[in-house]
């Protein structure tokens, strides 16, 4: 069994969620509160990564981002190193990959709060800021909960766009999915069916865990 | 509704009757095109199929039951163990071509191996080496094997990139993704590849690979499969193979 990928693949997964938390939420807040007329186009762009075969993507990525194109020698010159086959390039693509993952059940939540208590909020001096991270966040907290352990699992499972821009270098780009890929097609079916079973598990408990605590009255303390 | 289904429908009915089913690696795409139309064009009616990919990969596959009629491999490893295996004749087994290992750089590169040998992959301006996966083709095999004779691997394998076969490394090479790649000379004459440098290996450091093609037993036009092997051995179907950088048998 590959420990080294699993592990590489958690990591991936973690910093994913972490960035899409932090790129998601405003995102999301934006999608649920604006009025902008154009909003449709922005959320198409947003579930793209939904439809769009991860081949695609990894196409498109490596196309705009290789190291000949002026933005991918601004990402060289920014992150010190080449986007393809590397740890920061597979963050990048787990990112977009996964952004309607995260970012559509943050929408959904933050649209579900009701703008009566938004409202009150201001009216008792809370900034647009304040009222949002000690309103809305915490009576958005479930959904919040779904999109970040959606976003890890999405990733953990990634394997396209891996494929198609990781290059397979163990402990920097071959995350497990491709671990399982690389023992399949060199007839390792013992140690595949290893690492197999052990992701089989993780992603299984980790959604469990997700379903166990949307339950209603398990996460929800506003006591509606 | 219904013409859309129609439509779709139309190519497969067009298309009636068996094709040949050919697995070929993915080293030979551009020269198992060319063998495929001039077998068609030898033999009115007769159609060929191929699917491209690592010679390791369609060992697999075989071994779980896929039917190929005809099994074009990158080496004679997989062929043999699949005759011992029982999923073919010894009798339908021939070497077609002898693949050779090269050095691939991109137009431009300042990197030596003429000179230098293949040393020069050391040198810090050579982030990234794209072979394929050792695990599944055999220019991967070979590329590694160079690598360590030639005493560098040590120095190099932190940089090395695997494609899922040879088609995907010479994508990474050419998309300049890659600062240099280990690719059968094969593919380096097609394509964005063809404005590159390429610098052959001595033999001592990359011996020629003998390839093998196979009728496999559960093929469903054996007759067709065995007429397609004996044409690889013919006169028209050698030039094609010299002219993709092959030495012939």
């Amino acid at each position: 069994m590959d420990v080294q990928a699993l592990l590489l693949s958690l990591q991936l997964a973690g910093l994913t969620t972490l960035v899409l938390l932090a790129l998601g939420l405003p995102l999301a807040w934006w999608l649920a509160s604006s009025r902008f007329r154009l909003k449709f186009l922005v959320e198409a762009v947003v579930a793209l990564p939904l439809v769009l075969p991860p081949t695609v993507l990894g196409f498109y990525l490596l196309a705009v981002l290789g190291p000949r194109t002026p933005a991918g020698r601004a990402w060289e010159a920014v992150f010190g190193h080449p986007f393809p086959f590397s740890f920061g390039g597979l963050l990048a693509a787990s990112v977009l990959y996964s952004l309607p993952f995260a970012v559509q059940p943050f929408a959904a939540a933050l649209a579900g709060v009701d703008r009566r208590l938004v409202e009150a909020a201001h009216t008792l001096g809370a900034s647009r800021l304040g009222a949002f991270v000690r309103v809305m966040l915490p009576l958005a907290w479930p959904g919040v909960l779904a999109g970040a352990v959606l976003s890890f699992a999405h990733t953990l499972g990634e394997f396209g766009v891996v494929l198609m821009v990781g290059g397979n270098i163990p402990g920097r780009t071959r995350t497990v999915s491709v671990a399982i890929f690389d023992q399949v097609e060199a007839l390792e079916y013992a140690a595949a069916a290893r690492t197999a079973g052990l992701l089989l598990a993780i992603s299984f408990s980790v959604l469990a865990l997700v379903y166990a605590v949307q339950r209603p009255g398990v996460l929800r303390w506003n006591g509606r | 509704m219904l013409a859309l289904v129609a439509l779709a429908a139309a190519p497969v009915a067009a298309r009636a009757g068996t094709p040949l089913s050919v697995a070929a690696a993915a080293s030979l795409r551009g020269a198992a095109e060319e063998l495929a139309r001039a077998f068609e064009a030898a033999r009115p009616g007769a159609r060929v199929a191929l699917s491209f990919g690592a010679s390791g990969t369609f060992f697999a596959q075989l071994q779980n039951g896929a039917r190929f009629d005809v099994f074009l491999s990158a080496d004679r490893e997989y062929p043999d163990r699949l005759v011992a295996g029982g999923l073919a004749a010894a009798a339908d087994e021939r070497v077609y071509a002898l693949g050779t290992l090269v050095v691939w750089l991109p137009p431009g590169s300042p990197v030596d191996i003429a000179g230098k040998g293949l040393a020069a992959l050391a040198s810090p301006c050579v982030k990234r080496i794209a072979i394929a996966n050792p695990a599944v083709a055999p220019f991967g095999r070979a590329a590694e094997a160079a690598l360590r004779r030639a005493g560098v691997h040590e120095a190099v394998k932190d940089r090395l990139v695997l494609g899922t076969s040879v088609g995907q490394a010479a994508h990474f090479a050419s998309t300049g993704a890659a600062d240099a790649a280990l690719l059968p000379r094969s593919l380096t004459g097609e394509g964005e590849l063809a404005h590159g440098t390429v610098v052959p290996l001595s033999p001592a450091l990359a011996p020629p690979i003998e390839q093998s093609a196979l009728v496999l037993s559960g093929a469903r036009e054996p007759a067709l499969a065995r007429a397609f092997l004996a044409f690889l051995a013919g006169d028209r179907a050698r030039a094609i193979l010299a002219r993709y950088g092959y030495r012939l048998p």
